[in-house]
């Protein structure tokens, strides 16, 4: 707020030093960029700050008191949210944290060994499996959520774990990143020498390669881990038994109870808040290799 | 570096987990040996508890409660699974007007074999939707949603309005309601909610599909139905009538805060009602419908039955199960007491429904009024293609309702009536 009403104060100043536009960003803040992303951080944070609010509501203040005056439930609605239906919101999260967790990690694996073959070995039919791949960038899973039904179908394994974990572990656009980073950031120098040396292309991979694609792998475990977490139609079409559901789809049938049951809006609004504390914690921790890999990701390419 | 190579092995290890506990499932339903296993696709509120009576009891069969997203979702996923030829469950919490389609469909197996004798526990309409009017049983009914007006007696007091008995005293209460608090309402227009509707409609004496030999008929565009859209319609172009849809945080909170007097609804609305206006308990009541003529009549909002899908290995145990829920006077007192519904068993119902909910305290006749609404429902058919009809409605109705005019709610059942007819014979079935 404090930002937004010094703004027009301070704005001529920006506005006439036109030439030193370089030497003014790394003097003086520029005020109009700054206004500018309050007002983006604000749009952002608003809609997080209403689900705190309203998660400290009860039933009937949830629709009759002032939209961000907070009360005093939030403990009640957790407790009420862990009793339903013996704590499954728990075993959703538990699943979710599966699906993401195993599910990023396998994909980021692949997409390593996919990326690193694709930058550093030639072989026949190289250029067409990575433009099939580029393509693939540009098909929306969302599409292919449908079709993967089927085939799942036919062998048995819709409403299993599987159905969910297996189509997440293939991610074309990984596999892309991974390739750049494998270009950028493994001298083939370096993997000639592992050669003479004697030792085998997959440990030259495992030893070598991967610790150099670190940075880059962790941006594409990110990426996967936030894609899956917050993936709906899959396993929304994949799954039947709601002991397999991941939070995203659990909380959706709290909403869609029938017509002739009340939905469970202080539950959901208290489950989508908990269920985005374990994406907060993991960005702060993992923020550091997110930052060095941006800026190194800048410079190279 | 060795880091990752942890994580792979975690990775690995939480693989084979994955693999054995997929594997200890499979074994589960294949049964060879040890008890039959069902699962059961449901959306009503503590059902599992109602099954683990029969759970307890029944060493041999064991049920599981599926939890899903209420209605149109579940029915989509079945259909799904019934076209890819695995999938789905034993059970299926089927709601009346979804069995056609679910049956044309087949997803739905006959199991008038071991279910025959049910007839005289349900009431005639409910009895027809489920055998589709022949000799085939595809579904053991479970509850029925009569239709009823709720309101608000402190407010009506407070203006000295009376309660409405017929549709004509209802615009009329309406309009003095409005006139003198221009906040308040004494119902709101849905166009989100096609069921409701649908129920009006049918206490006109619509009904909306009809079989002639292997032609199916589609009167959505007649007389009763017409006469209903251009009433609600009148009501809503004078402005005495709301026009938002329910069921959405702002009608809620309307609920709570006196803005709507009024909810025409079913008899399940005491549930809906504690959950979203808890406050406002006690200050309540139920009344039958306003009527169109000096005949008492009703339509019907929901309800559902058990069907088994055609995909069960395990039909004759599943029908066992589905008949031990519906007319078991142990399982029906369970049914009321922990999933809150209204039973479709009418002897069943007259036992388990002696006190009224909590919520009506202030009410001690509730299941006796109750009990007479649901002697008058209209009969009713559903034909293959409701969810056509319902998206049809939901389409044309939230334009006329925001165009505000009676002639746009007279053309959006005009609308609904091509939209329907067209999709039948789209998908092959004989129109008359």
């Amino acid at each position: 707020m404090t930002a937004t009403a010094t703004a027009p104060v301070d704005l001529p100043r920006v506005a006439e030093p036109r030439p030193g536009k370089s030497r003014g960003d790394r003097g003086k803040p520029n005020w109009i960029a700054t206004v500018i992303l309050l007002l983006g951080a604000l749009y952002c944070l608003l809609p997080v700050f209403w689900v705190l609010t309203a998660s400290t509501k009860d039933g009937s203040e949830l629709f009759s008191t002032f939209t961000f005056a907070p009360s005093s439930h939030l403990w009640d609605n957790i407790v009420e949210l862990t009793a339903y239906r013996d704590g499954v919101f728990w075993r959703w999260m538990l699943n979710t944290a599966l699906y993401a967790g195993v599910g990023a990690l396998l994909s980021t694996y692949v997409s390593a060994l996919s990326g690193y073959v694709l930058a550093k070995f030639t072989f026949p039919g190289k250029s067409t499996v990575f433009s099939v791949l580029l393509m693939g960038v540009l098909v929306p899973g969302v599409i292919l959520a449908i079709p993967q039904y089927f085939l799942f179908a036919q062998f048995g394994l819709t409403n299993t774990y599987w159905s969910v974990l297996l189509p997440q572990i293939i991610s074309p656009y990984g596999i892309y990143l991974a390739r750049i980073y494998a270009a950028a950031s493994v001298p083939t120098d370096v993997i000639e020498a592992a050669r003479t040396e004697g030792a085998g292309e997959m440990r030259i991979f495992s030893t070598i390669a991967t610790s150099m694609m670190l940075p880059g792998l962790v941006t594409i475990f990110l990426f996967q881990f936030v894609a899956i977490w917050n993936n709906f139609l899959l396993p929304y079409i994949m799954l039947g038994d709601d002991g397999l559901f991941p939070i995203t789809v659990g909380l959706n049938g709290l909403l869609n109870q029938g017509a002739t049951v009340p939905a469970l809006y202080t539950l959901v609004i208290t489950g989508a808040l908990l269920s985005v504390l374990p994406l907060i914690a993991m960005f702060l921790l993992l923020q550091r290799f997110w930052r060095v890999d941006l800026a190194a990701g800048a410079v190279k390419a | 570096m060795r880091k990752l190579l942890r994580a792979g092995t975690v990775a690995v290890l939480a693989t084979t987990a994955l693999i054995t506990s997929g594997c200890s499932t499979d074994a589960g339903s294949g049964g060879g040996s040890g008890p039959v296993e069902l699962t059961y696709w449901a959306w009503a509120p503590n059902l599992e508890k109602v099954v683990d009576i029969w759970n307890e009891k029944n060493p041999d069969i064991q049920v599981t409660v599926n939890k899903q997203d209420g209605g149109d979702p579940a029915v989509t996923k079945l259909l799904t699974a019934i076209k890819a030829g695995s999938g789905a469950p034993d059970l299926m919490q089927a709601e009346y007007q979804k069995i056609p389609t679910l049956v044309s469909a087949d997803a739905l197996a006959d199991i008038s074999d071991g279910a025959a004798d049910l007839e005289n526990h349900f009431a005639e309409g409910v009895w027809s939707s489920v055998t589709l009017g022949g000799d085939a049983l595809y579904a053991v009914p479970q509850d029925t949603g009569p239709m009823m007006f709720y309101y608000r007696e402190d407010i009506l007091n407070q203006f000295g309005l009376s309660v409405p008995t017929t549709w004509e005293e209802y615009a009329d209460v309406a309009r003095k309601l409005h006139a003198a608090d221009p906040t308040k309402y004494l119902g709101t227009f849905s166009a989100n909610d096609a069921g409701w509707f649908t129920g009006l409609a049918q206490q006109a004496g619509a009904s909306w599909w009809s079989i002639d030999g292997d032609a199916w008929g589609v009167e959505i565009e007649g007389d009763a139905t017409t006469t209903v859209a251009d009433y609600w319609g009148g009501l809503v172009e004078e402005g005495v009538i709301d026009n938002k849809p329910m069921y959405t945080p702002e009608w809620n909170s309307a609920l709570n805060d006196g803005g709507q007097v009024g909810w025409l609804s079913a008899v399940w609305a005491p549930g809906v009602l504690a959950g979203n206006a808890a406050d406002t308990a006690g200050l309540w009541k139920a009344a039958p419908m306003p009527q169109w003529g000096s005949e008492q009549a009703t339509g019907n909002w929901g309800g559902s039955s058990t069907g088994v899908t055609t995909q069960s290995e395990h039909k004759e145990e599943a029908t066992e199960f589905a008949t031990w829920l519906n007319t078991d006077p142990e399982a029906i007192e369970a049914l009321v007491k922990t999933a809150n519904i209204y039973p479709a068993d009418q002897a069943g119902a007259d036992e388990a429904l002696t006190e009224p909910p909590a919520f009506f305290s202030n009410q001690p006749d509730f299941y006796e009024v109750a009990a007479g609404v649901a002697d008058t429902v209209s009969p009713f058919t559903y034909g293959p293609n409701v969810n056509v009809a319902f998206s049809a409605y939901n389409d044309e109705f939230a334009k006329a309702a925001e165009a505000r005019t009676r002639t746009a709610f007279t053309d959006a059942v005009a609308a609904m009536q091509d939209i329907t007819v067209a999709d039948l014979k789209k998908s092959g079935f004989t129109v008359k």
